[in-house]
């Protein structure tokens, strides 16, 4: 009896150990996790640090900012915040994950979002802005955005009135990708009205080398979503600024007689057999082509023409030359006539959760001019360029790819009208996921009717 | 957060964890000198409280929350099920998730049974098990990605005389040499969702062969011996001898797997997106949820799985213990 409590004791102090073992064991495999704290040596910088007086000294304190922007392009993000780290003497940690959407709405409602999230969506920063935790930026990000923002753009930052978010990244989805050197070649000319581009497309036809247009829509779940941003640009040329604000906001019915104009208008071209798909297959081939194979036919010779975002450029394979008068390169999709220019495009917003002063101070110091030519130059140097701002102080000496260029003077051309992309601002159950998959239902076969009818009839 | 905000936290976490664990130590120890049924519950207990926690409150939280409308805020009946049962797409769902139910665990156990039944016994065993095993290794999205390059197509229409297309695709490539014309493997409903079936059948065939492989070596060797003397052939061998012997093992293996089609997620997913009328109801509950942000139809569709999958584990357990009273 003795012996058998004793062995059971003995158990009993063993298990306890054990675990106490286990606690240091934790506690020290942990500890060790948190070393990278950077070492910003604000004291050696010789930056000039005057445009940052006004934020006065903010030593020791710390901004967070959290987004989906990850590597390799979130260390241009991370080098532009130096100069207001070696000025202010506050510290940015920038942090990202690509689950960025999902999280933040989850982090803001459980009360423990980020001092700033960059947004890359309307309709996410006003379902953000519905959790009641989003807080308004200060007077001076107003005063930065009405500065150096068109209107257009403040607006896709402002939630029932009231301005929340400046502008941050921006990209235009109204370019056309082309071979210049085929378009020398063969005499061709960059078309400046859609009746253009649809004689374009006729005579690449009449040349009978090859399909004038190619196509690829994959993209896993998301399947589906070029062929929005080509009805979003159709919207935008045929029913114009107005009735595509209208058609976003559900104002007319998603199967009524404009957007029924404007997929047709797409079907022209993405769903003519003759067409399409140049140097890949039929037109269900586009279905079943990713969207990062869909353009690349162009360097074979066996397409011509292929309507895709400036993001594309980085999807030519390395040596490729991205240029007016290089291998490839990008044209306006151009409007209805030679003087509208409508442009479909995207970008990401700053929405802060805390009023401290230095979240204050960043969110200002983001909103300016200075910031985004940090931000251009940093981009040219870490990743090649990639990254361009609708903020018109955006001096484009700074960006060192043509395409970047190109996509910035669109940007900032006075007689602009942009629109952000449709699908972004739509309800979910519409924007990112019937409008999809009814678009790869459309490209596989499905009537333009039903295909509108279906989506109408998904709208929450 | 700051970091040491972090650390602390951390701490406490584990102090917490350290005191729990602590005091059913020691409570444990109180009754032990009583009786070891006490005990047993003690130890039981934070076991009962996670599955609490962790699983019965989601649980009931999911079906809670699938009576009510897409963001969760209005109560709306039986709608949702209502959708899922007359909306044409989920409709479509559905047929998809019988469709891969019926079709797999048995085609897969068929292909392991025959296996398992021809390599017994034979010379290099062990490698011709080994190769049927291998797939069971890779991750359900490693093999489909690596199905997506097998079912590759190249439309051939495309290409130009000076410069023909090349199917980059085994299956299409194979067509080929044979004579045929490539096929677009997932494009076209409802042939692509055999497709993507096929892709199921190669991994689970191995797991169906192991499974059954050793229980046909645990039949005993007297029953066989007496069954030659008796002079049986070698399909009354299987009919009357080795098939009664292995028969609780076919079924868990074929509720296994069919539990596991019942689930599947990541071969849609990675392969097709769910796009192409190939989504089953695990798929299109997470695009509800986390894409579309319908909350109530993808907690719907999450009940309707639990109530799919549950009898196939009641029955599954009654023949495993059926199994091991033998």
């Amino acid at each position: 009896m003795t012996i058998r409590t004793r062995s059971a004791r003995r158990t009993r102090l063993t298990a306890v150990a054990a675990a106490g073992a286990g606690l240091a064991l934790a506690l020290t495999g942990c500890s060790s996790d948190d070393g990278g704290g950077d070492g910003g040596g604000g004291a050696s910088s010789t930056a000039d640090c005057s445009a940052f007086d006004s934020y006065g000294d903010l030593s020791g304190k710390t901004v967070t900012v959290y987004a989906g922007i990850v590597a390799p392009e979130d260390q241009p993000y991370m080098d532009s915040y130096k100069p207001f780290e070696d000025c202010t003497g506050a510290t940015v940690n920038y942090t990202a994950d690509k689950n960025f959407e999902q999280q933040i709405v989850v982090q803001a409602k459980a009360g423990n979002a980020p001092d700033i999230a960059i947004v890359p969506q309307p309709g996410l920063l006003q379902q953000l802005v519905a959790t009641g935790k989003a807080v308004e930026p200060p007077k001076a990000v107003a005063d930065n955005v009405d500065k150096w923002w068109g209107e257009d753009w403040k607006k896709y930052g402002t939630v029932d009135g009231t301005f929340y978010a400046a502008p941050s990244g921006a990209s235009v989805k109204s370019l056309v990708w082309y071979s210049p050197k085929e378009f020398k070649d063969k005499g061709y000319e960059v078309p400046t009205t859609l009746d253009d581009l649809k004689s374009l497309s006729d005579k690449i036809v009449a040349d009978g080398d090859h399909k004038p247009w190619c196509a690829g829509i994959g993209s896993g779940e998301a399947t589906g979503w070029p062929v929005t941003d080509w009805m979003e640009d159709m919207m935008l040329r045929i029913g114009g600024p107005d009735v595509y604000d209208q058609w976003v906001a559900h104002d007319i019915a998603f199967n009524s007689e404009v957007p029924t104009q404007a997929l047709d208008a797409v079907g022209d071209y993405l769903k003519n057999p003759d067409y399409v798909n140049g140097g890949i297959g039929d037109v269900s081939s586009i279905a079943t082509t990713t969207f990062q194979d869909g353009g690349l036919p162009i360097l074979d010779g066996t397409c011509s023409l292929h309507r895709q975002a400036s993001f594309y450029a980085s999807n030519f394979p390395e040596g490729t030359d991205v240029s007016e008068n290089g291998d490839v390169f990008a044209f306006y999709l151009p409007g209805k006539t030679a003087d509208d220019h409508p442009v479909l495009g995207g970008g990401e917003f700053n929405l802060a959760f805390a009023d401290r002063p230095e979240v204050q101070a960043f969110q200002t110091y983001l909103s300016t001019d200075l910031w985004a030519n940090t931000k251009a130059k940093a981009s040219s140097d870490a990743t090649g360029g990639g990254w361009i701002s609708a903020n018109t102080g955006l001096d484009t000496a700074n960006l060192v790819n043509p395409i970047d260029q190109l996509a910035a003077g669109i940007l900032q051309d006075p007689n602009t009208v942009f629109r952000f992309d449709g699908s972004d601002q739509m309800p979910a159950a519409v924007g990112s996921n019937s409008f999809w998959k009814q678009s790869t239902s459309w490209i596989t076969g499905q009537s333009t009717k039903d295909t509108l009818d279906k989506i109408e009839s998904s709208w929450p | 957060m700051e970091i040491t905000d972090k650390l602390l936290s951390m701490v406490y976490a584990l102090v917490a964890f350290a005191i729990v664990v602590g005091g059913i130590l020691f409570l444990a120890s109180l009754y032990e000198r009583r009786g070891g049924r006490k005990v047993a519950w003690w130890f039981i207990a934070p076991t009962l409280l996670l599955l609490a926690v962790a699983l019965v409150y989601p649980a009931l939280r999911t079906v809670y929350v699938s009576f009510f409308d897409s963001s969760g805020a209005a109560f709306v009946g039986l709608d949702n099920y209502s959708t899922v049962f007359t909306s044409p797409d989920q409709l479509v769902v559905l047929r998809n998730t019988v469709l891969w139910t019926l079709v797999t665990p048995f085609v897969a156990t068929g292909i392991g049974l025959i296996y398992a039944i021809l390599v017994d016994g034979a010379k290099g065993e062990s490698v011709a098990k080994g190769l049927v095993f291998l797939p069971m290794a890779i991750s359900l999205v490693g093999a489909s990605i690596i199905w997506k390059f097998v079912y590759d197509f190249r439309d051939p229409a495309a290409g130009t005389a000076k410069n023909p297309v090349e199917q980059i695709g085994l299956l299409n490539q194979i067509f080929t040499w044979l004579g045929g014309s490539p096929h677009n493997f997932l494009l076209n409903s409802p042939g692509n969702t055999f497709w993507l079936i096929l892709v199921m059948i190669w991994i689970q065939a191995g797991f169906a062969m192991t499974i059954l492989s050793a229980s046909i070596k645990a039949i005993s060797a007297d029953i066989v011996e007496a069954a030659r003397l008796d002079g049986v052939s070698a399909l009354e061998m299987f009919r009357y001898v080795t098939f009664p012997a292995i028969r609780p093992a076919v079924v868990v293996v074929l509720t296994t797997i069919a539990i596991a089609c019942l689930k599947v997620f990541d071969i849609v997913r990675t392969m097709t997106g769910g796009q192409f009328k190939t989504s089953v109801v695990a798929n299109e509950f997470y695009t509800q949820t986390f894409s579309a942000a319908n909350q109530g139809l993808g907690a719907a569709l999450a009940v309707i799985l639990f109530i799919l999958v549950v009898p196939i584990i009641v029955y599954n357990v009654r023949q495993l213990r059926a199994s091991e009273a033998r």
